[in-house]
C-alpha cells in the first residue's frame, strides 16, 4: 500500500473512529446520528432479512438506466458539440454553470413528462450525470492528439467511424472522470427523486424511516449506499490507473 | 553527382521516360483569408515517378508539411490541381499511405493490433492479415514485441510500429513527413536503412519530408529544394546511387557534393527564413 493510500485510509478511519467515539459518549445523541458500528450492525440485519431487497435492486435498476443514458448521450453529444467549435463557444458558459441551476425543483415538469414511476426518475438521474460526462467528452476529444484525428482522416474515415474507432478509445482514459462522475450525480438524481417521486426504492425506504423515527433503518440504507457508490467508484479508480499505466499515460 | 533545375515540361511519362505517379500543378495553400491570409506555398509543380524515392527539404516553416497534406488530401490547395494515378485528388485517396513524425501509434491497441487495423478495418481475410503482419514483424524489427503496448517501447520502434502499420496497406505511395525527427542519429541511420529496404521491396513511391540534409542525400533519387516561405520548389537535385544502397553511402566521395550542393542553395533560403522570423 502506498503512503498516499495508506493516509487517505488513515484520515477516513479516524473519522470513523471519531464519529463512533462521539456518538457512543452521548456527546452526539442518538436521535441525531447513530454510532457507526449500529449502521453496520442495521445495514447487516438488513441486507440479511432481505426486506430492503427490491428497494435496492429498484433503485439499482434505474441507476444503471441513468448511468447508461447520461454515458452514451454525454458522449454523443459531447463528441458532436465537439465537432462544432462554433456551437460550442456559445454552449460552454451554459455547460459550466448547469450544475449551479436548481432543476431538481422542476421535478412536477418531468412527472407530467413521464408519469409517476421509473420515467420520472431516471429522467431527473439522467439530468445530473448527462452533463458531467458531456464536459468530460469535451475535454476528453480535446487532449486527443491531433496527429490521430489525422491518421483517421488517413484511413478515410467518417466523422462517426473516427470518433468510435479512434477518438473514443484514445480520449477512455480522461473519460473515466466524467463516468466515475456521472455514475455519483445518477446516484444522487435517482435517490433524491425516489424521496419525492417514488413509492418503492432505497429513496422512498430512507425518507419513510426518516418519516417513521426508525433511525437505524435509515442509517443502515444511507450507509448501505455510501459503500457502494464509495466501492463502485473505487472499482473504476483502480482501472482507470491500470489503463492509465498501460498506455503510458 | 548530377544537380538540374527541375524542368517545367509536362508530359506524361516523367524524365527519363518512367510515368508519373502523382503530379502537381500550381499547387497554392493559403491559410486564412485568400487576400490577406498566410501564403504557406506558392505554385508548386512537381512530378513523383513511379517508384522514386523523392525528398523534399527546406527552411523550417517554409510549407514542407503543407505539401505533403495537400498531397495526401489531408488539405485542400487554395489554387491549382494535384493528380495521383492520373485522376485529380479529392480528399485522401486510396493507395496512399502516411507516417507521421509524431507517434500516431494507438496507445490501446498492442503492437500487432496497430499494425493489422487497417487490415481488419478493410475486412482483409484473416490468413492474409496474419502473412501480412508476420511479414511486417519481421521486416520491422518487432516480432519480439508483438504483443507489448506502444507505452513499453522506445521512441523509434514506436516509430517502426507506425511505418508497419503504413506498410500492410500495401499503399502505392507513402509520404512521410520527417519520420524520425524525434529519434537520435544512429536510430536515424539504421531506420533510415529500414526504410530504403522497404522501398526496394514494396516499389512504392516514396516522398519523405526532411530538415536533415544528410538523410534527404543518403535516401533519395531526387531531393526537391524548397524555398523560404511561400515554398516554392526552387531546384531539385538528383543523387544517381544505386538503387541497392543503405546509409553507407554516406562514405562515398560524391555524397559530398550533393550534401554540398543541397547546403549551398538551402543556406540562401535559410538566411531569408530567418529575416522571416522563421528559425532554421
Amino acid at each position: 500500500m502506498s503512503r498516499v493510500s495508506a493516509l487517505r485510509l488513515l484520515v477516513v478511519g479516524g473519522f470513523v473512529v471519531a464519529l463512533e467515539v462521539l456518538c457512543r459518549t452521548g456527546i452526539i445523541s442518538k436521535l441525531v446520528l447513530i454510532a457507526p458500528s449500529d449502521m453496520a450492525i442495521h445495514l447487516f440485519r438488513i441486507l440479511m432479512s432481505r426486506k430492503a431487497d427490491a428497494d435496492i435492486l429498484e433503485s439499482l435498476t434505474n441507476v444503471v438506466i441513468a448511468v447508461l443514458l447520461s454515458v452514451i448521450g454525454g458522449f454523443a453529444v459531447g463528441a458532436a458539440i465537439h465537432s462544432f467549435p462554433r456551437l460550442r463557444r456559445a454552449i460552454d458558459p451554459f455547460l459550466a454553470s448547469y450544475y449551479a441551476l436548481p432543476f431538481f425543483a422542476f421535478y412536477p415538469l418531468f412527472i407530467v413528462l413521464f408519469g409517476l414511476g421509473r420515467g420520472a426518475i431516471v429522467a431527473i438521474g439522467v439530468l445530473f450525470g448527462i452533463v458531467a460526462m458531456i464536459i468530460s467528452t469535451l475535454t476528453a476529444f480535446d487532449r486527443i492528439p491531433r496527429v490521430l484525428v489525422r491518421t483517421a482522416s488517413i484511413y478515410r474515415m467518417g466523422p462517426i467511424e473516427a470518433a468510435l474507432r479512434v477518438k473514443l478509445p484514445s480520449a477512455i482514459p480522461y473519460l473515466f472522470t466524467g463516468f466515475k462522475l456521472a455514475i455519483a450525480y445518477a446516484f444522487i438524481g435517482v435517490i433524491a427523486a425516489e424521496f419525492i417521486m417514488a413509492t418503492s426504492g432505497l429513496g422512498y425506504s430512507i425518507s419513510y424511516a426518516f418519516n417513521n423515527f426508525d433511525n437505524g433503518t435509515m442509517y443502515g440504507l444511507m450507509l448501505f449506499v455510501i459503500v457502494f457508490v464509495t466501492a463502485i467508484n473505487a472499482i473504476f479508480h483502480i482501472m482507470e490507473r491500470r489503463l492509465l499505466r498501460r498506455w503510458g499515460r | 553527382m548530377t544537380a538540374a533545375f527541375r524542368s517545367d515540361a509536362v508530359a506524361a511519362l516523367g524524365d527519363g521516360g518512367i510515368p508519373v505517379h502523382a503530379r502537381m500543378r500550381g499547387v497554392t495553400r493559403i491559410y486564412g483569408d485568400p487576400a490577406s491570409g498566410v501564403r504557406a506555398l506558392a505554385e508548386i509543380d512537381l512530378d513523383l515517378r513511379r517508384g522514386e524515392f523523392y525528398s523534399v527539404i527546406g527552411p523550417s516553416g517554409c510549407g514542407k508539411s503543407t505539401l505533403l497534406d495537400v498531397l495526401a488530401g489531408l488539405s485542400r490547395p487554395t489554387t491549382g490541381t494535384i493528380e495521383f494515378e492520373a485522376r485529380v485528388l479529392d480528399g485522401v485517396p486510396d493507395g496512399i499511405g502516411v507516417v507521421f513524425q509524431e507517434d500516431a501509434s494507438f496507445a490501446w491497441l498492442t503492437v500487432s493490433d496497430n499494425i493489422a487495423f487497417g487490415l481488419r478495418r478493410a475486412g482483409v481475410d484473416p490468413a492474409e492479415v496474419a502473412r501480412r503482419l508476420d511479414y511486417a514483424l519481421r521486416l520491422m524489427g518487432l516480432v519480439d514485441f508483438a504483443k507489448s503496448y506502444p507505452a513499453q517501447l522506445s521512441g523509434g520502434m514506436r516509430q517502426r510500429v507506425c511505418i508497419a502499420r503504413t506498410l500492410v496497406m500495401q499503399p502505392r505511395m507513402i509520404l512521410l513527413d520527417e519520420p524520425f525527427g524525434a529519434l537520435d542519429a544512429q536510430t536515424r541511420l539504421i531506420m533510415g536503412d529500414e526504410l530504403l529496404k522497404v522501398w526496394r521491396e514494396t516499389g512504392a513511391t516514396v516522398l519523405l519530408i526532411t530538415h536533415a540534409l544528410d538523410e534527404a542525400a543518403m535516401l533519395s533519387d531526387r531531393i526537391g529544394i524548397m524555398s523560404a516561405r511561400p515554398g516554392r520548389i526552387i531546384e531539385e537535385v538528383v543523387t544517381h546511387w544505386p538503387r541497392e544502397r543503405d546509409s553507407r553511402i554516406a562514405a562515398e566521395h560524391s555524397f559530398g557534393d550533393v550534401t554540398t550542393r543541397l547546403w549551398s542553395v538551402l543556406r540562401e533560403e535559410s538566411l531569408k527564413s530567418v529575416r522571416q522570423g522563421g528559425g532554421v
